[in-house]
């Protein structure tokens, strides 16, 4: 490991962290301007969680330590998450130690904590929530392997970093597998991001909740943590679909730090225009019933491995 | 030592003997049985895994022992598959001994010194399985395996349900049986030498190979449970107590996997490529089958039972891929394969012990295996508890524990299938990845139902809350599981270095070879197509937790105040609005709704004293095993009719088969 490989990590992690709550105060943003409304400050969700890191931890009577470990766990496969997918440069030692295969077990690890965590007090809602996230999860998760399966064949590696150098200097030319693959990874991240039209990010309405029936007994620091950690999976998720399938401005290996400076630019542009595309189809979209979920996720499913044999038969 | 690796396995075997025989001696007292037969079976049993470890690299010994019928002595032959399975059966069955010695109670079922002999008669049984070098000693050893773990299942025979459940263990495993002594009959070639080093050296033509690795996939895959042979499984496993469970769903299903690979690489020279595509799909097809399964089901060992139906689905199906990649020549994909498959055997041997064994100290403590019935055991149990999180994370496919790596590996093979000659299979290699990848999802639903309902969230019965932690002699068994899934989770370098003896035996390639990498990295293939480091990803994840928790602490405050729950301002919650094994699995019902069979019975609106049962069925059982009961019983009826009673009738049959006999032998 080199000092500048080294480097390159911390800055790309650095960014993420700082990034993340950016990007959801700019869907917001762009949300409310799309829905008519007047919009709340793009920099809301940091002082979100400056507020509850700041206010006194109100946890459950019968919380057992499962409940207050879980959100570090979550916060930290995130973490792991954001260093292996490649945003500015494919300069990443610790891309190394996880490829796409374990990204997807990382994922797993905090969805299974956080579901844990949820049935801890034994509430309603908790349990409920538990059972929906992981109901969700369980054809999401294979649908996003499959998606990155896709990718790999055409690159000849699991390796995240590898896969993106490959992208980025192959030829400009259409893979009807990734253009599968492209369709089947964007329903997954709206499912996995708990958005519309899987789950609702701003209900408090009980019966629909998701994600948020699982939190709901978090306060203060915990639920400043699993917020944040909740920001830098949808920002891991929107840079894993950028690397994935628009890599261009992405420094390739080796490339120095010009490359990782131009690439930052690049970078927030894509993300503004991904964050503006998930706003629009947000707002364009309604919210289905939970048993409608696995049509939708199956449909991801479907067109995940469709990809993977139209990649094995055209060999594209 | 390792000049007689072979001498010491017997020595084992002979001590196991002993030690079960000493067990009748005082039969009634508790103490000598439990204080000191049993740990000094576990002591056995480490002592084996350490002889096995050994002579994993070894070249094969062998040795004839005079036993058996005249003219018909028992050979015996130790070689690296027959090792890595006997350090299984040691190192997994030494913690199931530690925790048989503070589990078994007086006055439960059979006495203690009949379980004790039962029970080391079985492991003797598995051992003698795994070092059998001819289809008479390994046939003996699989009916005293079938039949000790047969009285073992029924120690409890004062129940009903436990006699028909050991009856339909007995049946399978007899059937199962039967196929593989056939398959013993095809595979000797007419030459009438039973013993495997004439098998080995046996060329079969024509379809007789494959007749003989059918009856091989059935009889294994009747005592793995495989489907349609599964039924057994979710019987026998919650009759069972615990520690038998752990040992037949741990070590006994692993027997069936070795007899597979014994008699598929080993004794059947040259292997077709669409009985790998076979066994894949029948693999896949168990795991989907078993997975699903125990989403729905309510009984904790039930649940854990058909979870192990998925475990060996899984295995199965990568004998499958490998059986594939080594016709086609694909040797090096070959041996990752066969490794995973070895991996997994032995994740599994460690991760469902260690949960058959957690659910054994639950039951003790709560004589509850209701589901509905538990919660909140994370606060009365939590040595149980916490050591039971590390096998539902490893069993889930999470990382950095083993059941990831396993799986892992499979993926990779999966990936890197070449193009092979069928285009048939080309396109079914991505079909059986998803379904394989949908099987390890569902596996981690199975695992936050199984782990939430039983130590999370509020005690569901009042009677819960007198609960006590399991003894020092199952905290150590349960210790050392959970570290066994640990350290094979972080160290996945350094065993698949001990596997590859096997592989280079069955396959005649290795995993790991020169440019594979150190011991922190795991690169199959080359460090550019795929690599992994649980190692670094642990030390990653408590980095990342263990500075945030420092960051959070310093920057702002750790004031806790404890509350009752929130629930969104809902004040009158009771335990009982918690999600039941029912509610929790209710979603995988509707969407997998064709797969069961479904009994439903619903109150109506006017019901005064309202009921709601729901009651999961297989299709299977109806379809496949009541009519063949059926069928037998009416067969039954038919040859009933020429039994008169009369000895006059029966002589006249005598009579006549006489004739008949005269008549075919002139």
């Amino acid at each position: 490991m080199t000092p500048t490989e080294f480097a390159s990590q911390l800055l790309q992690l650095g960014l993420a962290l700082a990034l993340a709550p950016l990007l959801v105060g700019w869907i917001n943003q762009c949300r409310a301007w799309l829905q008519n409304k007047s919009a709340p400050s793009l920099l809301l969700p940091y002082r979100t969680i400056r507020k509850l890191f700041m206010k006194d931890a109100v946890v459950a009577l019968q919380a057992s330590p499962i409940f207050r470990v879980a959100p570090y766990v979550v916060f930290g496969a995130m973490c792991c998450a954001a260093a292996i997918i490649p945003s500015l440069a494919t300069d990443l030692p610790f891309g190394r130690a996880a490829d796409t295969i374990a990204l997807v077990g990382l994922f797993a690890l905090a969805r299974v904590f956080i579901a844990l965590a949820a049935m801890d007090i034994g509430t309603a809602f908790g349990s409920l929530g538990a059972r929906r996230e992981m109901f969700v999860g369980f054809l999401a998760e294979p649908a996003l392997l499959m998606v990155l399966f896709t990718a790999s064949l055409i690159s000849g590696s699991t390796s995240l970093p590898t896969i993106v150098d490959v992208f980025a200097h192959r030829e400009l030319a259409i893979y009807p597998s990734l253009a599968f693959a492209g369709v089947a990874f964007a329903m997954v991240s709206l499912a996995e991001n708990a958005r519309i039209p899987v789950d609702n990010p701003a209900t408090h309405l009980e019966l629909t909740m998701i994600h948020e029936a699982m939190i709901l007994e978090y306060s203060a620091r915990h639920l400043a943590l699993i917020e944040w950690a909740s920001s830098l999976k949808l920002f891991n998720y929107s840079c894993l679909g950028i690397a994935l399938f628009f890599p261009v401005g992405i420094g390739v290996a080796g490339a120095g730090w010009t490359a990782l400076v131009a690439a930052a630019p690049v970078l927030v542009a894509k993300l503004a225009v991904g964050g503006f595309a998930l706003a629009l189809v947000e707002t364009l979209s309604a919210k289905m019933r939970i048993f409608r979920a696995p049509e939708f996720l199956g449909t991801a499913f479907l067109l995940a491995v469709l990809a993977m044999l139209v990649n094995l038969l055209l060999g594209s | 030592m390792s000049d007689n690796a072979l001498g010491l396995v017997i020595a084992a075997v002979v001590a196991w003997i002993v030690i079960g025989a000493l067990g009748l001696v005082r039969p009634r007292e508790l103490r000598f049985v439990s204080h000191l037969l049993f740990p000094l079976g576990a002591a056995v049993g480490l002592a084996l895994a350490v002889v096995a470890f050994f002579a994993l690299g070894q070249l094969p010994q062998s040795t004839v022992l005079p036993l058996g019928l005249p003219d018909l002595p028992f050979h015996l032959r130790l070689d690296s598959l027959s090792a890595f399975f006997l350090l299984l059966l040691g190192a997994v069955g030494a913690a199931i001994s530690v925790f048989a010695a503070g589990y078994f109670r007086s006055g439960e079922g059979a006495a203690p010194g009949l379980l004790c002999f039962e029970y080391h008669l079985f492991l003797a049984a598995m051992a003698l399985v795994l070092v059998a070098d001819d289809a008479y000693l390994f046939m003996v050893s699989w009916e005293a395996m079938a039949l000790s773990s047969f009285f073992l299942v029924t120690t409890d025979h004062r129940i009903p349900e436990i006699r028909q459940a050991g009856f339909l263990y007995l049946l399978i495993a007899h059937v199962g049986a039967i196929a593989i002594l056939l398959c013993f009959g095809v595979l000797q070639g007419g030459s009438g030498d039973y013993t495997f080093g004439s098998m080995r050296s046996m060329v079969l033509t024509g379809a007789w190979p494959s007749v003989a690795f059918f009856l091989a996939l059935f009889g294994f895959g009747a005592k793995a449970g495989l489907l349609p042979m599964h039924v057994w499984l979710p019987e026998a496993h919650p009759a069972a107590p615990s520690p038998v469970s752990a040992l037949m769903s741990g070590v006994m299903l692993k027997t069936a996997i070795y007899g597979f690979l014994r008699v598929t690489f080993d004794l059947l020279q040259g292997q077709l490529w669409w009985w790998g595509v076979i066994a894949l799909v029948l693999g896949l097809a168990t795991a989907l089958f078993g997975v699903i399964f125990a989403c729905v089901q309510s009984d904790m060992k039930r649940l854990l039972a058909y979870s192990s139906i998925e475990n060996i689905g899984i295995i199965v199906a990568g004998i499958g891929l490998t059986i594939l990649f080594k016709s086609y020549g694909k040797t090096l994909l070959a041996a990752i394969t066969l490794t995973a498959v070895l991996y997994h055997a032995l994740n599994h041997a460690f991760f469902k012990s260690l949960l058959f064994l957690a659910t054994g100290s639950v039951l003790h403590a709560t004589h509850e295996r209701s589901l509905g019935k538990l919660g909140g055991l994370i606060h009365r149990m939590p040595w149980v508890a916490w050591l039971a999180l590390v096998g539902t994370l490893a069993i889930a496919g999470l990382p950095p524990l083993n059941g990831f790596v396993s799986e892992w590996l499979l993926l990779q093979a999966f990936l890197f299938t070449p193009s092979l000659p069928q285009s048939f299979v080309n396109m079914l290699v991505p079909l059986a990845a998803g379904a394989l990848v949908l099987a390890v999802a569902l596996s981690a639903y199975v695992m936050v139902k199984f782990y939430g309902i039983i130590f999370l969230g509020r005690p569901r019965e009042s009677n819960l809350a007198y609960a006590k932690d399991a003894g020092w002699f199952e905290r150590a068994a349960l210790s050392f599981l959970a570290l066994g899934c640990v350290v094979l989770g972080i160290f996945p370098v350094n065993v698949i270095a001990m596997l590859d003896p096997v592989n280079a035996m069955l396959i005649g390639s290795t995993a790991l070879h020169a440019d594979s990498g150190n011991w922190l990295l795991l690169t199959p293939i080359n460090a550019d197509r795929a690599s992994y480091s649980p190692l670094i990803v642990l030390i990653g994840i408590v980095a990342v937790v263990l500075l945030t928790a420092q960051v959070v602490h310093r920057l702002y405050h750790g004031r806790v105040r404890r509350a009752p729950p929130w629930d969104c301002g809902f004040p009158l919650q009771t335990p009982r609005m918690q999600d039941t094994a029912e509610g929790f699995g209710q979603p995988i019902r509707e969407v997998f709704d064709a797969v069961f069979r479904i009994e439903r019975q619903l109150p109506s609106p006017f019901d005064t004293a309202p009921k709601y049962a729901v009651k999961v069925g297989d299709h299977l059982w109806h379809w496949l095993y009541l009519p063949l009961a059926r069928g037998a019983d009416a067969l039954g009826r038919l040859v009933g009719m020429i039994q008169q009673g009369r000895i006059s009738v029966y002589l006249t049959y005598s009579f006549f088969t006489l004739l008949a006999l005269l008549f075919f032998v002139r």
